[in-house]
């Protein structure tokens, strides 16, 4: 159940929190994997968001937009029927799919915009895969007055129908990708063409810790957020940190922005849940790039892929859009190496079944997405002491799955 | 430091040699194994017959991110038919068995080659006839990835300079480029817009006061009108686009070649070809 680590673990390292380098490498992974005509960009977006960083009239406004309009911190809630019928640790939700729009998308996407305008850019370009960080890119656009066009691959444009009236309505774009599978690869691949040819005045905002640097170490930043407050608000309400910490992984930024404030406190158990789809053991039929994968180079960056021999990049397969991306953040894949992150897979079926227990036990609605760390929650907490304090990411609610969800267990109106 | 000390490489003879004649240099681009292996190699092997001077032949990848649709549907072709890595290695090794002259560079995206890996490709490569390699997605930045280990090798590293390449930048794109420079007319992706000829011609001289190196202009040139003007402002011109869609419009019902699918690209081929050869080099 619990992935093999593969390097000798993380004794050896000073810090887990002080990537990437330079080039933006963590470890083997990360880098600047891109064209030409983006790298001069790529360049001034690395030092404008250092000189933002470091600016407090920034750092402030992006506080006070993640409050009162972002609706943060979001809660810390405990679990108490799920923990009663575990049986076994104590389970804590981080809320964030109570913030605005519904994910954690929407940390990211005000810190971008932000940048964005910083950066004097006028035209805002996304991809997306489960609709959720295309509709808080659309979100942000229309709060700044930006236009903006969100590239989404066809097969989720159909499951994930709810986010695409939703980006309508708040002004997007949304151009339907055929090519590949329709997913979020053939998305992000239509989004780079994109930024390619409208270099001069558009802003990419890249949803997950992925991409070429210093997208996973900024979107990291902007998510690390969810990890600075449980931090505080679980040493507010027992008096220390928490013991365990399980969050999904598509490409990983919600998981990262958890794990992050808490990488060099060893005593912290952390755990990476990837998509299993179909199972482990089907050839292009899940989405585990890490736990079923092998490091290669892809988007702008070197890290764990789902890709055959050959070196062409498979599909995968995940029932959960936000989670069906054959790749993973650079971070993630380094963390992985070192040990420091355990990474296991979820089978659809799986989520399904936690989705359902979630909602009936909790009265969440749980987006497809964390019912997957919900999944793994369910066969980790029973083997926990009561006293072991678990917290899971509540990434994402699950509004948008409910036609597909109902679809998969045959229920009709 | 190129290992080829002592010796003129194949694309350095080939560019002396156009000079020598007083015309630029028609590069062409076809997908290996576009639409099967041996419809591929006959494409290839009438490539030099039909006026191309240098032959550029992409490796497909399954995410090519810096293509237009009509090299992205090659790239799918391809793969379909099975084409791989090493069958790509292979078809370079048979065409050398007809033409030691003609130069050959293979140009795609970092993973496959990674995934071979990167050492066993580059030896192969070189073994098997490449002159040089362009790949778009490792950038100066990583330089010692992939263009030094190829330069050791005597393989040309050939790196594409882009209209966002400012002079800041522009020092750092040329110090490890050998073989000549591709200036990559356009912001976009392949066979998109058509470039505005005097911003191509500035930028090309803007290029050529810093590097002694050939400056060659794709992206976006599909007509021999366009080739011919583009031409006159630089060493030679790229087309790609228009080749692999003369591939797709003889295809066959099911996608297989057609009887005069060979013959369709040469014509493409001779077409420009006698275009540009009415055209002055630059220099």
């Amino acid at each position: 159940m619990s992935a093999k680590p593969t390097a000798a673990p993380s004794t050896a390292q000073n810090s887990f929190r002080s990537g990437p380098d330079d080039l933006g490498f963590f470890g083997l992974f990360g880098g600047r994997f891109v064209a030409e005509t983006l790298m001069p960009l790529i360049l001034e977006l690395e030092s404008a968001y250092e000189a933002a960083k470091n600016d407090s009239k920034f750092q402030a406004e992006l506080r006070d937009l993640l409050e009162h309009y972002g609706g943060r911190p979001s809660p810390l809630y405990f679990a108490e029927r799920l923990t009663e019928h575990l049986k076994g640790a104590k389970i804590y939700f981080k809320r964030d799919e109570l913030n605005h729009t519904g994910s954690h998308k929407i940390n990211n996407c005000l810190g971008q915009i932000q940048l964005a305008r910083r950066m004097g850019k006028t035209r805002i370009i996304a991809e997306t895969g489960a609709g959720q960080h295309g509709v808080a890119v659309a979100t942000v656009c229309a709060r700044f007055g930006l236009p903006c066009e969100i590239y989404m691959g066809a097969t989720d444009v159909a499951r994930q129908s709810p986010n695409v009236l939703r980006m309508h309505m708040l002004g997007a774009k949304v151009n339907s990708v055929t090519s590949g599978a329709g997913t979020l690869k053939d998305s992000m691949n239509e989004a780079l063409r994109d930024w390619v040819t409208n270099v001069h005045d558009t802003y990419y905002i890249i949803g997950t810790a992925a991409g070429p640097h210093p997208y996973p170490a900024m979107v990291r930043d902007f998510q690390s957020v969810i990890g600075t407050e449980v931090r505080a608000q679980m040493l507010e309400r027992e008096g220390r940190l928490p013991d365990t910490l399980v969050a999904c992984i598509g490409g990983g930024s919600n998981a990262i922005g958890l794990f992050h404030p808490f990488l060099d406190d060893k005593s912290v158990k952390i755990y990476g849940v990837e998509a299993g789809g179909h199972g482990l053991d089907v050839y292009n039929g899940h989405n585990a790039s890490m736990t079923g994968g092998s490091p290669g180079v892809l988007h702008g960056n070197r890290t764990y892929l789902l890709q055959d021999a050959d070196g062409q990049i498979l599909e995968g397969h995940s029932i959960s859009a936000g989670l069906d991306y054959p790749g993973v953040g650079p971070e993630h894949s380094w963390l992985k190496d070192t040990g420091r992150v355990s990474y296991v897979p979820i089978t659809d079926k799986e989520a399904l079944v936690a989705f359902q227990l979630c909602a009936k036990l909790e009265g969440i609605i749980p987006a497809l997405e964390p019912s997957h760390a919900l999944s793994f929650v369910t066969k980790l907490a029973p083997t926990l002491p009561k006293d072991d304090l678990l917290v899971m990411n509540m990434c994402g609610r699950g509004d948008k799955d409910v036609f597909a969800v109902a679809e998969h267990l045959g229920m009709k109106i | 430091m190129p290992a080829s000390t002592g010796t003129l490489s194949r694309i350095d003879r080939r560019f002396a040699a156009l000079k020598r004649d007083g015309r630029p240099a028609f590069v062409t681009f076809v997908t290996a194994g576009d639409p099967d292996y041996e419809t591929s190699k006959a494409i290839l092997v009438g490539l030099p017959h039909a006026g191309a001077d240098v032959i550029e032949i992409g490796m497909p990848f399954s995410d090519p991110m810096a293509d237009g649709p009509a090299v992205q549907a090659s790239s799918v072709r391809a793969l379909k038919a099975g084409q791989t890595m090493k069958r790509t290695l292979q078809l370079v090794r048979e065409f050398r068995a007809t033409d030691d002259d003609t130069p050959i560079i293979l140009m795609g995206y970092y993973n496959p080659i990674y995934v071979y890996p990167s050492e066993a490709f580059l030896d192969e490569a070189k073994a098997s006839g490449v002159d040089g390699l362009i790949v778009v997605d490792v950038p100066p930045e990583a330089d010692n990835e992939l263009c030094l280990p190829a330069l050791e090798r005597g393989l040309s590293f050939i790196r594409l300079a882009t209209p966002t390449t400012d002079d800041a930048r522009l020092p750092a794109v040329l110090a490890n480029t050998s073989g000549f420079v591709y200036y990559v007319s356009i912001t976009g992706i392949t066979g998109a817009a058509a470039p505005v000829v005097s911003d191509v011609a500035a930028q090309v001289a803007r290029i050529k006061r810093s590097t002694a190196l050939p400056v060659v202009v794709g992206f976006g040139v599909r007509t021999p009108e366009q080739a011919r003007v583009i031409a006159a402002c630089a060493d030679g011109v790229v087309v790609g686009s228009a080749l692999v869609e003369a591939i797709r419009m003889t295809l066959g019902p099911d996608g297989q070649a057609g009887a005069d699918t060979v013959a369709a690209v040469h014509k493409v081929v001779r077409d420009l070809a006698t275009a540009l050869r009415g055209t002055s080099a630059r220099v």
